[in-house]
C-alpha cells in the first residue's frame, strides 16, 4: 500500500494573475492602511528632502559661479577648494541617511506583514503575486514621498537663498541643473523604496508558509 | 467501495534546529484519513500536531517520509501546483483567525476564488452566499477588527469553502475562543462536514471535539499514541481528562 504510484494528473497549476489584480489589491491597501502608509511615505520625504536640499544648494552655487555679480563670484572662489570639500561631504551624507532611513522604514512595514503574506500563500498566491504587490506599493510610496521630498528640499534651499542673494537669485535661477537634480532624486526614492521593500517580501514569500505565519516580528 | 484515502502520510518525520541541537517533533508517522471523515489529532501542547498539521497542509516540508493528499506525493509537485493545491484541494482555517486585515469580511472570502481565476461577480455572489451560509449575511462589509473572535473565525471558515475545497485543516480553530463560541464553531465545522462532504482534520486539545469526530487521533511526543474511533471514546474521556491535567 505504501508503494502506490501517484498520479499527477489530479493536480492543475495555478494561473498567474493579470497585473492590474496586483495593482488594485496595492493601491486599497495603501489607502487602508493611510496611516501606516503616511508614515512610510514620510520617512522617504525626509530622506529625499534632505538629498535634495544639498543638491539644489550645489545647484544655487554653480548658477551663482556662472551668471553672478563679481564681487559674489570672488568670494566664493576663494573657498571653492573648501566649498567643494564640504558639498561633497554633505552630498554622501545626505545619500546615506536617506537610504538608511527608507531602507529601514520599508523593512519594517513589510516584515511585519510576514503572517499576511503567509495567509495569502496558503490561500493560493504565487510568490511572484506577492512580490507584485510589494513592487508596486513601494514604488508608489517613493514615487509619491520622492515628489514631496523634491519639492519640500528644493524650497527650503531655495528660501534660504533669497533672504542672502536678494532679486539676484531669478537671475542666476539654474533652472536646468535643479531639474537634473530633482529627477535624479526621484529615481533613487524609488529605487531604494523598491529594494527596500522587496527584499523581506521576497523572503516572506520564499519561506514556507508555516514558517511565515509564525515568524514573529 | 474501498474507502478512499484523501490523506496519507508515510514514516513522516520533522526535525527543528533548537540553535545547533536538533529538535525531533515528529518520529515517524503513518496515517490514513478517508474523504469525508471528521478527524481530529489530539494531543498536548508540544506534542507535534500542529507541526503534522502543516505537513498534512503543505504548509510545511517534512525532514523525512512523504505525504500523499488525493493520491499525489506533494513533494513532487511545483510551486503553481502547490499554489493550485492549497487553493482548490485545501481550505485552512487557523487558530489566531489569520483573516487579512484590511479586507471586508466579502474580500476575505473571494480572496480565494480571485486567486483561482474566478470573475470578480461570480466570487462575489459566491462569496455571499458562504457569508450567509456561516450565519454572517449582515457582516459582509465588515472589517476583521469590527467583529467578534467567533465572527471572525467563521468568515475564515466561509474562505476555507470558497474553492470547494476536499479537505478542511483546522488548526485549533477553538483556542483563542470562548466556550460557548468555540461549541457553535465546532457544530458548524461539522454541519459543512455533513453537507458538503467535505473532510475536516483538527489539531486541537478542546475536548469538546470528541463529540463530533469520527476517530481521534492522540499524539504524544512526536508518535501516534493511538487512534481511536468515536463508539470507542466515550468511556474514555474521563480518563483523558485526567491525563490533560497532569
Amino acid at each position: 500500500m505504501a508503494t502506490r504510484v501517484p498520479e499527477k494528473k489530479k493536480i492543475g497549476k495555478q494561473l498567474t494573475l493579470p497585473l492590474s489584480h496586483a495593482f488594485n489589491m496595492s493601491m486599497r491597501s495603501i489607502k487602508i492602511r493611510f496611516g501606516r502608509s503616511i508614515i512610510v511615505t514620510m520617512s522617504i520625504v525626509l530622506g529625499i528632502a534632505f538629498l535634495m536640499s544639498i543638491l539644489s544648494s550645489n545647484a544655487f552655487t554653480a548658477g551663482i559661479l556662472e551668471k553672478g555679480p563679481e564681487n559674489i563670484k570672488i568670494t566664493i572662489q576663494q573657498n571653492l577648494e573648501e566649498i567643494r570639500i564640504r558639498q561633497l561631504w554633505l552630498v554622501s551624507l545626505s545619500l546615506i541617511v536617506c537610504v538608511v532611513g527608507i531602507v529601514n522604514a520599508m523593512l519594517m512595514a513589510v516584515t511585519e506583514r510576514s503572517r499576511e503574506i503567509g495567509t495569502m500563500k496558503c490561500l493560493g498566491a504565487l510568490d511572484k503575486f506577492i512580490v507584485e504587490l510589494f513592487i508596486i506599493e513601494s514604488s508608489m510610496q517613493g514615487f509619491v514621498g520622492s515628489i514631496i521630498g523634491v519639492i519640500f528640499g528644493t524650497l527650503a534651499t531655495f528660501f534660504v537663498y533669497v533672504l542672502r542673494y536678494k532679486g539676484l537669485i531669478w537671475h542666476i535661477f539654474p533652472a536646468g541643473l535643479l531639474l537634473k537634480y530633482s529627477l535624479f532624486s526621484i529615481l533613487l526614492g524609488v529605487l531604494i523604496s523598491v529594494i527596500g521593500a522587496i527584499y523581506p517580501a521576497y523572503v516572506s514569500a520564499k519561506l514556507e508558509p508555516a514558517e511565515a505565519i509564525r515568524r514573529e516580528v | 467501495m474501498p474507502r478512499e484515502a484523501i490523506v496519507r502520510t508515510i514514516g513522516l518525520k520533522k526535525t527543528f534546529l533548537l540553535g545547533k541541537i536538533p529538535l525531533n517533533v515528529l518520529k515517524g508517522i503513518d496515517l490514513e484519513i478517508y474523504r469525508g471523515e471528521y478527524i481530529s489529532i489530539m494531543g498536548p501542547s508540544g506534542s507535534g500536531k500542529t507541526t503534522l498539521f502543516n505537513m498534512i497542509g503543505g504548509l510545511d516540508k517534512p525532514t523525512e517520509g512523504k505525504v500523499y493528499i488525493d493520491e499525489v506525493d506533494i513533494a513532487q509537485l511545483d510551486a503553481y501546483e502547490l499554489a493550485w493545491l492549497r487553493c482548490r484541494k485545501i481550505g485552512y482555517i487557523f487558530q489566531t483567525f489569520n483573516l487579512i486585515p484590511v479586507m471586508t469580511a466579502l474580500e476575505n472570502v473571494m480572496l480565494p476564488m480571485i486567486f483561482g481565476g474566478m470573475e470578480m461577480d461570480e466570487a462575489m455572489n459566491k462569496a455571499k452566499e458562504l457569508l450567509e451560509t456561516v450565519g454572517l449575511g449582515a457582516r459582509l462589509h465588515h472589517k476583521p477588527f469590527e467583529l467578534s473572535g467567533g465572527q471572525q473565525q467563521r468568515v475564515a471558515i466561509a474562505r476555507a469553502l470558497a474553492n470547494d475545497p476536499a479537505i478542511i485543516l483546522a488548526d485549533e480553530p477553538t483556542g483563542n475562543l470562548d466556550l460557548k463560541t468555540g461549541k457553535e464553531i465546532i457544530h458548524l465545522l461539522k454541519e459543512m462536514n455533513r453537507n458538503k462532504e467535505v473532510s475536516i482534520i483538527t489539531a486541537t486539545h478542546d475536548l469538546k471535539m470528541l463529540d463530533v469526530s469520527d476517530r481521534v487521533i492522540w499524539i504524544r511526543d512526536g508518535m501516534i499514541e493511538r487512534i481511536e474511533d468515536r463508539e470507542n471514546l466515550q468511556i474514555k474521556v474521563g480518563e483523558v481528562e485526567g491525563e490533560e491535567a497532569g
